[in-house]
């Protein structure tokens, strides 16, 4: 089971695409990528998930440390997501109202 | 519970996070080649599988145990069954601690405890059965390819 993870660079912002099944497997090498973006000073953060197939509460996990840990660098970390079925996720457990979500990453760096 | 003629299918996968994935991909292929579920209620199982094997091999992990984590399917009349049963300690979901509300900033300070009420949302029944000797989730989806039970809401 693959993890993609790319990173590019949008102005002042740093795009992380990620691509595949993010679950207890993968999820830790999701939290260390993002761990090691915030260490490098990237502190404006875009989470793209329009590629990944799969997302359980371990990756919801990490994508709240994540932002717990941008927020405290007065930073952000928003999503791009546009599948019902991960969007879905976000909406049962309340993390709609937690996270900016946007239609593309166009939209997420323009903010 | 005289379950002796109901067929049953099992998997036992090692307690290990990389098997998690494979007990999603089994128990989805099957309700997809049993066609017992809409396309958008399959993903709903299999996220709930996923969440109940995982908190299973946490719980292998926690207490060291090399026990496998055992995976059993069966369908009854307009239903079917996934129980996901551990060797852990034994989890009362009635013990999680309670999450502040999502607009509380505290509320970034809890990144686990998601996996129980998305199990409680998605499924249309799930019973918790912990003891001394491990914990047994039963996750029930009632079949047909609807999936619109009684109240629930679809309007998105």
């Amino acid at each position: 089971m693959d993890l993609g993870l790319d990173v590019t660079e949008h102005g002042a912002t740093t795009v992380l695409a990620v691509r595949g099944e993010v679950d207890v497997y993968t999820a830790p090498r999701l939290r260390e990528k993002l761990v090691e973006l915030v260490s490098q000073g990237k502190h404006n953060i875009v989470v793209d998930l329009e590629a990944v197939d799969f997302l359980d509460s371990t990756g919801l996990g990490v994508l709240v440390g994540g932002l717990k840990r941008l927020r405290s660098h007065d930073g952000d970390l928003s999503l791009v997501c546009t599948q019902h079925r991960i969007l879905k996720v976000f909406e049962i457990t309340g993390l709609t109202k937690v996270f900016a979500i946007h239609d593309s990453v166009d939209a997420a760096v323009a903010g | 519970m005289d379950d002796a003629a109901e067929p049953v299918i099992e998997l036992e996968i090692p307690a290990r996070a990389e098997y998690v994935g494979l007990a999603r991909l089994v128990v989805s292929s099957l309700a997809s080649a049993r066609r017992a579920l809409a396309d958008d209620r399959l993903d709903d199982l299999k996220l709930a599988v996923s969440e109940a094997c995982t908190n299973a091999i946490e719980a292998h992990v926690d207490r060291a145990v090399d026990d496998r984590v055992m995976v059993r399917w069966s369908e009854r009349g307009d239903r079917l069954e996934v129980r996901i049963e551990d060797r852990g300690a034994g989890f009362d979901p009635s013990q999680l601690p309670e999450h502040p509300p999502v607009t509380d900033p505290e509320r970034l300070n809890f990144e686990r405890g998601l996996g129980i009420p998305l199990i409680r949302t998605l499924v249309d029944d799930v019973a918790f059965d912990p003891s001394e000797s491990g914990t047994s989730v039963r996750i029930t989806m009632f079949c047909g390819p609807a999936g619109d039970v009684d109240g629930d809401s679809s309007d998105d």
